[in-house]
């Protein structure tokens, strides 16, 4: 569950003010509004990269609003991958399990189970620069997912990428979080996404949040 | 078309110039060579300059007429030999204070890098990431060594050290530390620079995700941030190493020009001129050069290098 209560915020020249939102455990959450208006800003300040003025952030059931954002347990894809130059497909992968100082058994299980999760197997060893949109935003989620999170925060991972990959990376991000069941949030400008992928909606309006319903199906 | 404004004029062909809309004339545009003849000249000329400057140096040193180091006999005997020592930069490789004081610019310029380096990624990555409060007065206080005359950096560490405790002051001043501290006071403003703007292409975002992927901040400079610069540390790294080997000014004041201990290059053409052996002076001035162009090459083959991954 991701639970985002009076959430207050400056930045720059927007704030957001007691703003709420809830995407109960195990589903996709899209949040959408028009681009400046704090979307990418909320996901921020969940994932803690950005500070908050008042307002509590909870995620499964620990309340995480003072926490750093290595002990939130979450993944995070922001709009441009932000892949690492310096390293591999596998390195990408493997890093944050690394970072933990898992067992190398492990790691290479993890790395394999991203790697069949999201059809990259074949590009283990590429580096980076030799990957399509689609491949750099698919090897992004592996990375966000390869420590298995409670929760999965999505900036806007499709808006760079062409009508067909955008298509096709749908399709993935709604069958990998049905197997996973990562809990999502996902922030988009486009109704198309959230009415393909959202199981709950929500609107960023003068500074606020609405929940919309989602489609009927 | 009659509505056209009408200019006025006597010759016929004039006329019909005149009467054809201008959405009919095809738009011309002169010819883009005077353009970069123009910028071509112009930075030719400040190119050529340079090569012409230390054309000259190699081909006044190679024409002038110095004693012959050698027994004539020998000469004869060795002439490939003699061609390459008998010649003002052989004669000056052979004195031993100048082999004193290359072997000290080659330490002392490492060391000053080096120092230089570990100042220069700290603050370079403070300034680049974090707005804390008073960075724009640090930022200014990074100019005063570039912007300051070299002497006066001199003249102040020699005052500085006035008010160090006897001992301090005694291991430094006019000795081999004042040396490097000479070099590393402007050299590492340099390298400074140099590393903030490496951090700043730097996207800040990458950290971000390193730091939700259970990073602390130093894992994250250290796994994502640190291999990233490296082109950028390289390239500080040799700014600064060519800046301590120039270093003149400071050193004088705050070092001396003692023969065999605190003499490096700058000095020993400083000295070599001061005593009328322009060709000595020039000698050295050409070692400079060399050592400049490998570092020079060095850097820039390791950035292509890195540039193709």
């Amino acid at each position: 569950m991701i639970v985002v209560d009076n959430l207050s915020m400056e930045a720059g020249a927007f704030r957001l003010d007691e703003v709420s939102l809830q995407v109960p455990t195990g589903e996709y959450g899209v949040l959408m509004g028009p681009t400046g208006g704090g979307k990418t800003s909320i996901i921020e300040a969940i994932a803690g990269l950005r500070p908050i003025k008042s307002g509590s952030i909870r995620l499964g059931d620990v309340e995480v609003t003072r926490r750093k954002p290595a002990e939130r347990d979450i993944g995070y894809v922001p709009q441009d991958g932000a892949l690492f130059p310096t390293m591999n497909v596998r390195d990408h992968l493997a890093f944050a399990l690394v970072i933990r100082r898992s067992l190398p058994s492990l790691i290479e299980e993890r790395v394999a189970e991203m790697a069949k999760l999201l059809g990259i197997g074949h590009l283990l060893d590429r580096t980076i620069q030799k990957l399509s949109g689609g491949e750099r935003q698919r090897v992004a989620l592996g990375r966000a997912l390869s420590f298995h999170p409670r929760t999965l925060l999505l900036d806007e991972p499709l808006s760079a990428l062409d009508d067909d990959t955008r298509s096709q990376m749908c399709r993935l991000l709604k069958e990998v979080q049905h197997r996973t069941g990562v809990t999502t949030l996902h922030v988009t400008h486009s109704v198309e996404e959230a009415e393909r992928l959202a199981d709950c909606q929500f609107r960023i309006n003068n500074g606020g949040i609405v929940r919309t319903p989602a489609r009927a199906s | 078309m009659t509505a056209m404004p009408q200019l006025e004029s006597n010759s016929t062909a004039d006329a019909k110039a005149a009467t054809s809309t201008p959405a009919t004339r095809p738009h011309r545009v002169s010819s883009d060579v005077p353009f970069y003849l123009a910028f071509g000249v112009i930075g030719g000329a400040y190119v050529l300059l340079i090569v012409a400057m230390l054309l000259a140096d190699a081909a006044y040193m190679l024409l002038g007429d110095n004693e012959p180091v050698f027994d004539p006999e020998w000469s004869a005997a060795h002439p490939v030999l003699t061609a390459m020592l008998d010649n003002p930069i052989g004669a000056a490789l052979s004195k031993s204070e100048i082999q004193y004081s290359i072997t000290l610019s080659l330490v002392a310029c490492t060391v000053s890098a080096i120092l230089s380096l570990w100042v220069a990624v700290p603050i370079g990555y403070l300034l680049s990431r974090h707005a804390f409060w008073g960075r724009n007065f640090i930022d200014a206080v990074l100019d005063i060594p570039i912007v300051l005359p070299p002497l006066v950096v001199g003249l102040s560490l020699l005052i500085l050290f006035q008010f160090a405790p006897g001992w301090l002051q005694g291991q430094v001043v006019y000795q081999i530390p004042a040396v490097v501290l000479a070099q590393f006071s402007v050299a590492c403003a340099f390298a400074v620079r140099t590393m903030r703007a490496t951090f700043d292409q730097i996207d800040a975002r990458r950290e971000q995700v390193a730091l939700t992927l259970g990073c602390s901040r130093a894992q994250a400079f250290g796994y994502v941030v640190l291999p990233e610069a490296h082109r950028g540390i390289l390239t500080a790294a040799t700014l600064a190493w060519a800046r301590s080997l120039g270093e003149f000014g400071p050193l004088l004041v705050f070092a001396g020009a003692t023969r065999h201990k605190t003499e490096v290059l700058s000095t020993t053409v400083f000295l070599e001129l001061s005593v009328g052996d322009l060709e000595a002076a020039v000698a050295v001035s050409l070692i400079m050069v060399a050592a400049a162009i490998v570092v020079l090459m060095f850097a820039r083959m390791w950035g292509a290098r890195n540039l193709s991954i």
